[in-house]
Parts: structure tokens; C-alpha cells; sequence
């Protein structure tokens, strides 16, 4: 079978799984698993990105999507302007000390010889942190108790929420660019620690600073794109088509909405698709792959490896933002609370390497298929377990506790899928050419 | 002088003793670690899941115990149920390493794709506990509470700051104590200990002075089990246990194995304190103690916490990094990076 056909045999098994979840659930669901599988492929697109492509062992993917999810909330909401005369200025003036502070400290790094210059920076830096929290504390209480039940934070820029995508992944970008600059000299087994441990602060920072996003308390009501299944309804014009077309106006509304947001998905996944197969058959594409299979003939070569490494960091930590401010747009909402280095790292990690790491199609056909089967796992495992347990009484402890656990098998599938396709099949689904 | 006291006290009570309990944790995780870098040569993900398995085998024959009436006096009847955990944990190691990851020693594939194993079975093993115990909270420590209670102390001493001691901070150092030399000795005394540092520091050497890998790598499994059990167990009693927190434990088990040196048990009982006596330090609040300690006049209005204990992982992290850049192999000169 030609690789052509194998790929297309494969992204039709997919499309027929989300099809029968159509006919045998419902189509809610089918395109429930299908906006979300689009999000999740386009993750996977800036995983292999930098894996695939070259090497780079980010598990911090966590980290980047929820700054796209932060940039949905900083675009869209609009502004508290109470919260802004309470304290944005005095705000601003608390991050740009602690900017100076910083880069006081890395000048004086730079301009003064060794021996003393590690007190003078430790110096610098701890000045400069009491100074950054004596101005940039009451900012942020004044800020926090402008209504704090309803906002006490800045808000945002009262922007169309379609905007937040490319911003999202411009943030992303930005805390990518400077990861990279620190961490990126660093050996593989220490840049997947360090990467896990950036992730983790990203989401404590999202958490903690109330006054970007509402931290814990989670940003509600989001601006859609798409106009409210309620308005739909009520519209005269769209309960006929729909009673044109046999379907009842509630689920009419639902699954019109939902449709809309998988067209924009689609669409963003088509484009950046196309720029990641035209960058993987570009003379740079060959180049990530020469660095990714000899880091040191390629630089023997006159490579610049280093940057090379940066420059494939924050484009695929970019696109990963923009899925993330996908994400957060779809939902609605932004709750920091929910983001799991399980389910937003290691997950799509699982998507790429099952899909096939260093094939743009198979990250895509590995998002697609894996996010189908975490969905849909817990209804299988539901039914096996009612089956496994068919013989036993119904006030059995162990048919009570295996049937509450059913929730976790997707955990326990997602490994071993993920190590039976590095067992038989090492290259993915569909392996590179 | 009183004051000089006074404050002493408070740090000990709430900085110094709680971060030597922590440090003694983190240090016997990182351990466990550090054995896998060296031996089998890659970083294990799975090492929190692993934690997380054998205290939860330990829990649950610690309930048994309990429910048979069998107790340990004012110690946790968990010290007891010990072995089991190990012994469990241990054979799923076993398994794992028989079933998964012999197959790609045999092929010699590049360290990361065994990373990338390991995030699989970290997968695996997280279902696995989820499973059985669930996901949430459980307290296991029984016995007595306090060596010295609060009120106990100030009333032997007279001073105005209590000192408390709980058990299972006493029980973590005393067992950590004791892990940690019979682990050496056995590493230093032994032959399986010595043909085990001799594979780590030099593979292709030690396979040609007969020395057989297998048995070297199952070694290094069992005590990992019985490191990972313990470590495990000990955090349990002292805090709580709960399989999303095991999981967490990674970051500052990794930062401490890394910050002492991959590859080497010395860096990483180091850097396990280093890492703990820094988390503490830094997310405690010291207007307590600087109130004891200054002059009236200088004594600080706010809290004098430097960093929300939010952050935790950011100490961590921030230490790993200045870790990294200055002095890459480690403080004890770890595999190079």
C-alpha cells in the first residue's frame, strides 16, 4: 500500500469513528469530539513541530496553552475601568522596576569582571525584588478589591475574540522566546525537566495573579463568535429553516453553533497545515532534520544550531497557544484550576507520537484519533465493566468500586496504547518519509 | 536574649524541622532517580507514579492491619505495613521492566526514547492507583501525634514560642537515616553494590570483567521499589496522600537529583535539602521571627514572605536553572550534561 493510501485509509477509519459516534450517540457529541479533536490537532501540529521536526523535547505544553487561554481573557473581556484608575498605573510601574532590575542584573553580569560580580548581581536582583513588591503590591490589592466578586481584575481589551488566536500565540511566543534563551542549551533528560517545571509556574502565575485573570476564581462569559443558541431560537427566520429541514430548533441552534466553530477550527487547522508541510519540504526543513538526526555534522556544517533550536521552540510553542486561545474560546471560559500536566502535556504527547512524530499528517491524524478515544473510552470501559460484573450481586463492594472507578481506565488506555505503538509500530501510525 | 530564643524557636518550629522532614523525602525520591540515570541511564518519569503505587499498597494493608486490631503503640501501624508496600510495589517494577522496558535495552535505542517509555508507563501507573484508591485524599498516620507538643514545650521552658514535633517528623528523619546508610553500605561493602557502581561508571568495562547486567539492573529495581515505598510513605504520614501530589513530587525530586548531580546518591540526598530548606525558606512568612529578632524600631509591618507559597515549584525551578548554567554537572560532579 502506497504511503498516500495509507494515510487516507486511515483519516477515513477516523472520520467513520466520529461519523458512528453521530448515528449511535448523538451528533452533539460527534461534533463535540470533532471541534475538540480539531484544537487537539492542532497542538499536536506544534508538538511535532519542534519534536518531530527537530528534536526538541518540550513537555511544557501545558504552559503554552493555557497562555493562549489567558490571551482569549485579555483580548476579548472588556476593561474594568474602575480597576484601571485604581491602580494600573502604579502596576505598570511595579513590572517595568522589576524589567530594569533584571536587566541591571544581566549588565552587570556582562560588564564586571569575575570574582566580584556574582554578589553585585545577587545584590541587584534581591533590590531590586523588595523594591518590584513594595510598589507592586498595593497595586494589586486596589486592583483585586475593585467588586472582587464580579471582577477585581483589569479586564481585557473589549476586542472580537477571534483576535485572541493569533494573539495567543504571539504570547506564547514571547515566553517561549525567553525559555529558550535560558534553557534551550540544556541536554534532552534537562530540558524536559525544565520545561515541566516552566509549565507548572506559568499555570501558579495564572492562578495567583488575580488581577490578569481573575486567577481561581475563573473568568466567565466569554465573547463568542458564534451568536447564542438562545437568539437562534428565538429567531423566526432560523426556527423555519430548521423546521424545513425536519430538526427540532433547540437542537438545530446546538448543533448550527457547533458546526460554526468547527468551520474556524478547520480553517486555522487547514493554514497552519499547509505552512508546516511547505516549512517541512523547505530547504529549513531539511536543515531541523539534519540537526535533529546530527546535531554535530550539522554544526561541523556551519549551522547555527542554537538558534535554529530558538527559532523552532517559539514557533511551535506559538502554535500551541493559538490552540490553546481556540480552546478557551470554545468553552467559554477560562479556569485555570483544570489545566493537567496529564491532560495537556502528556496527552498530546501520546497524540504525536501515536499520529507519527516528524509527519504533519499523522500529528493531525494522531490528534484526531487519540482525542476520540480518551471521549470515548470511559463509555466503553463503562460497558465492559457492566459486563465484567454482570455476575455479581448489585450491593458487591467490588461491582460498586469497579463500576465508580470506570473514569480512570482512559489514564490506563492512553498508556498502553502509547506503549504498544513504541513497541510494534516505533514510527507512529504514519511514519515520517 | 529570651527574644534571641524565642525566635530560634519559631524558625526551628516552622522553618528548620519541617524542612528537614521534607528534605529527608525529597532526598530518598531523588535517590531513586539518580539510581535509574545511572544504571539504566535515563530519566523516569514514572518515579512519582511509582511513589504513589507503593504507598498506596502500604495504605491499603495498613488498613488491614488496623481492621485486625494490630497496632504499633504511639508509632503508625503504616512502619508495619512497610515491607508489604515494598514487596508490592517491587513486583510491579518487575513486571514492567521484564515486559517493557528489557525490550529496548536489548535494542540499545537513544536514552530519550526510553524517556518517552516512561511517560507511558507513568500513564499506566497512574490509572492503575487511580483504580484502586481513587483520586482522593487519604490519612493513614495513627498513633501518637506529637514527640513534643507545643504546649508541652512552653511550659518546660517558659519561653513565649511552642515547638512542636510531630511523629512522622521524627519517624521521616530516623528512617531516612537509616535508608540512607544501608544503602551506602551496601553500595560501598558489597559485591552486588560495587558491580552495580562499577556498570554505572563504566558499562562496557564491568560487562568485560563478567559482571551480568541483568542482575544488575533487577538490583537496582528492587531498591528503587523499596526507595520509591519509602519515600513515598513517609510523605504520606507526614502530609497526606493523594496520587495528583505524588505526581507533582516529580518536579522537586528531579530538581534535587539534577542540582546534585545526576548519577550520584551523595549529590541527591544534598540536593533533596537544598531544594526543601529553599522551598520553606522562601514561602515562609518572617515577620515572626524578624519581630524576635530586630530591634523594635526595625521590626517589618508586612508579612516578610517572599514569595507566595503558590510558587513552590518556581524555587525549585529557579534553582535547577542557576544549576544548570553555572555548574552543569551538578553540585557532586553527576554524569556530564
Amino acid at each position: 500500500m502506497t504511503e498516500r493510501a495509507r494515510g487516507a485509509l486511515m483519516f477515513a477509519i477516523v472520520a467513520g469513528l466520529i461519523l458512528g459516534t453521530g448515528v449511535v450517540q448523538s451528533w452533539n457529541s460527534a461534533l463535540l469530539i470533532l471541534n475538540m479533536g480539531l484544537v487537539s490537532a492542532v497542538m499536536a501540529l506544534g508538538v511535532n513541530l519542534q519534536w518531530g521536526f527537530a528534536g526538541l523535547f518540550n513537555v511544557g505544553v501545558m504552559g503554552f496553552v493555557a497562555l493562549g487561554g489567558l490571551a482569549t481573557v485579555l483580548v476579548s473581556m472588556p476593561p474594568v475601568g474602575a480597576a484601571w484608575s485604581a491602580g494600573a498605573a502604579r502596576l505598570g510601574l511595579g513590572l517595568v522596576l522589576a524589567v530594569v532590575a533584571i536587566a541591571a542584573a544581566v549588565l552587570a553580569w556582562q560588564r564586571l569582571r569575575a570574582g566580584l560580580r556574582g554578589w553585585v548581581v545577587a545584590a541587584v536582583l534581591v533590590a531590586g525584588y523588595f523594591a518590584f513588591r513594595a510598589v507592586f503590591d498595593p497595586a494589586v490589592s486596589a486592583i483585586e478589591s475593585v467588586d472582587p466578586a464580579v471582577s477585581g481584575y483589569l479586564g481585557g481589551l473589549g476586542l472580537p475574540v477571534v483576535l485572541a488566536w493569533p494573539a495567543g500565540g504571539l504570547l506564547a511566543a514571547a515566553v517561549a522566546w525567553l525559555i529558550g534563551k535560558t534553557a534551550l542549551g540544556l541536554r534532552s533528560d534537562y530540558l524536559a525537566i525544565a520545561t515541566l517545571g516552566i509549565a507548572e509556574i506559568i499555570i501558579a502565575v495564572i492562578k495567583n495573579e488575580d488581577w490578569m485573570a481573575r486567577g481561581v476564581k475563573n473568568v466567565i462569559g466569554l465573547p463568542r463568535p458564534m451568536p447564542y443558541e438562545i437568539d437562534l431560537q428565538n429567531d423566526p427566520g432560523f426556527v423555519q429553516t430548521a423546521a424545513g429541514l425536519g430538526i427540532d430548533p433547540t437542537t438545530a441552534s446546538t448543533l448550527y453553533v457547533k458546526l460554526g466553530y468547527g468551520m474556524m477550527f478547520a480553517i486555522v487547522l487547514a493554514i497552519l497545515l499547509v505552512l508546516a508541510q511547505l516549512a517541512l519540504k523547505s530547504p529549513w526543513g531539511r536543515m531541523m532534520r539534519a540537526i535533529r538526526d546530527n546535531e554535530t555534522a550539522a554544526r561541523a556544517m556551519g549551522k547555527d544550531v542554537t538558534r535554529r533550536h530558538l527559532q523552532i521552540f517559539v514557533l511551535g510553542s506559538a502554535v500551541c497557544g493559538v490552540a490553546g486561545a481556540m480552546m478557551t474560546t470554545l468553552d467559554g471560559q477560562l479556569t485555570p484550576g483544570t489545566y493537567q500536566p496529564l491532560r495537556y502535556t502528556f496527552l498530546i504527547w501520546v497524540m504525536v507520537i501515536v499520529g507519527g512524530s516528524g509527519n504533519n499528517f499523522g500529528a493531525v491524524l494522531g490528534g484526531f484519533l487519540i482525542w476520540f478515544l480518551w471521549v470515548q473510552v470511559e463509555p466503553i470501559g463503562q460497558a465492559v465493566m457492566n459486563l465484567a460484573t454482570l455476575g455479581m450481586s448489585d450491593g458487591n463492594w467490588l461491582k460498586v468500586h469497579l463500576l465508580d472507578s470506570v473514569q480512570h481506565m482512559r489514564l490506563l488506555t492512553m498508556g498502553v496504547i502509547l506503549l504498544l505503538v513504541l513497541r510494534f509500530s516505533p514510527k507512529g501510525l504514519l511514519p515520517e518519509r | 536574649m529570651i527574644e534571641f530564643l524565642n525566635g530560634l524557636v519559631a524558625l526551628s518550629n516552622f522553618v528548620l524541622i519541617p524542612a528537614v522532614a521534607y528534605g529527608s523525602q525529597l532526598a530518598l525520591g531523588a535517590l531513586g532517580v539518580t539510581l535509574i540515570y545511572g544504571i539504566l541511564r535515563f530519566s523516569n518519569f514514572a518515579h512519582g507514579d511509582t511513589m504513589a503505587f507503593g504507598t498506596m499498597c502500604t495504605i491499603l494493608v495498613t488498613w488491614g492491619l488496623q481492621g485486625m486490631g494490630v497496632s504499633l503503640g504511639p508509632l503508625p501501624t503504616a512502619l508495619l505495613a512497610i515491607p508489604f508496600g515494598i514487596a508490592g510495589c517491587a513486583a510491579l517494577i518487575l513486571l514492567t521492566d521484564r515486559m517493557i522496558y528489557r525490550f529496548y535495552r536489548r535494542q540499545r535505542v537513544k536514552p530519550v526514547i526510553l524517556v518517552i517509555v516512561s511517560m507511558g508507563v507513568m500513564f499506566i501507573y497512574n490509572g492503575v492507583t487511580r483504580f484502586i484508591i481513587g483520586t482522593g485524599d487519604q490519612n493513614f498516620a495513627d498513633g501518637e501525634r506529637f514527640l513534643i507538643g507545643v504546649r508541652d514545650f512552653r511550659d518546660m521552658t517558659g519561653l513565649d514560642e511552642g515547638l512542636g514535633v510531630r511523629t512522622t517528623q521524627g519517624i521521616t528523619v530516623v528512617t531516612a537515616l537509616i535508608v540512607v546508610a544501608a544503602l551506602f553500605w551496601f553500595l560501598n561493602r558489597t559485591r552486588t553494590g560495587k558491580s552495580m557502581r562499577a556498570y554505572s561508571d563504566n558499562e562496557d568495562l564491568a560487562l568485560l570483567s563478567g559482571i551480568d547486567p541483568e542482575r544488575v539492573v533487577t538490583v537496582t529495581w528492587l531498591i528503587v521499589a523499596a526507595l520509591a515505598t519509602i519515600a513515598g510513605v513517609l510523605y504520606g504520614l507526614d502530609k497526606s496522600f493523594k496520587p495528583f501530589t505524588y505526581f507533582q513530587l516529580l518536579l522537586p525530586i528531579f530538581a534535587a537529583a539534577i542540582v546534585g548531580g545526576l548519577g550520584s546518591p551523595l549529590g541527591a540526598i544534598a540536593g533533596g535539602f537544598v531544594i526543601a530548606f529553599s522551598e520553606v525558606g522562601l514561602t515562609y512568612a518572617w515577620k515572626k521571627v524578624l519581630g524576635y529578632w530586630l530591634p523594635q524600631s526595625l521590626a517589618p509591618d508586612g508579612l516578610v514572605q517572599l514569595m507566595s507559597t503558590d510558587y513552590k515549584f518556581a524555587v525549585s525551578f529557579v534553582i535547577l536553572l542557576i544549576v544548570l548554567l553555572f555548574r552543569p554537572t551538578g553540585l557532586f560532579r553527576g554524569k556530564s550534561a
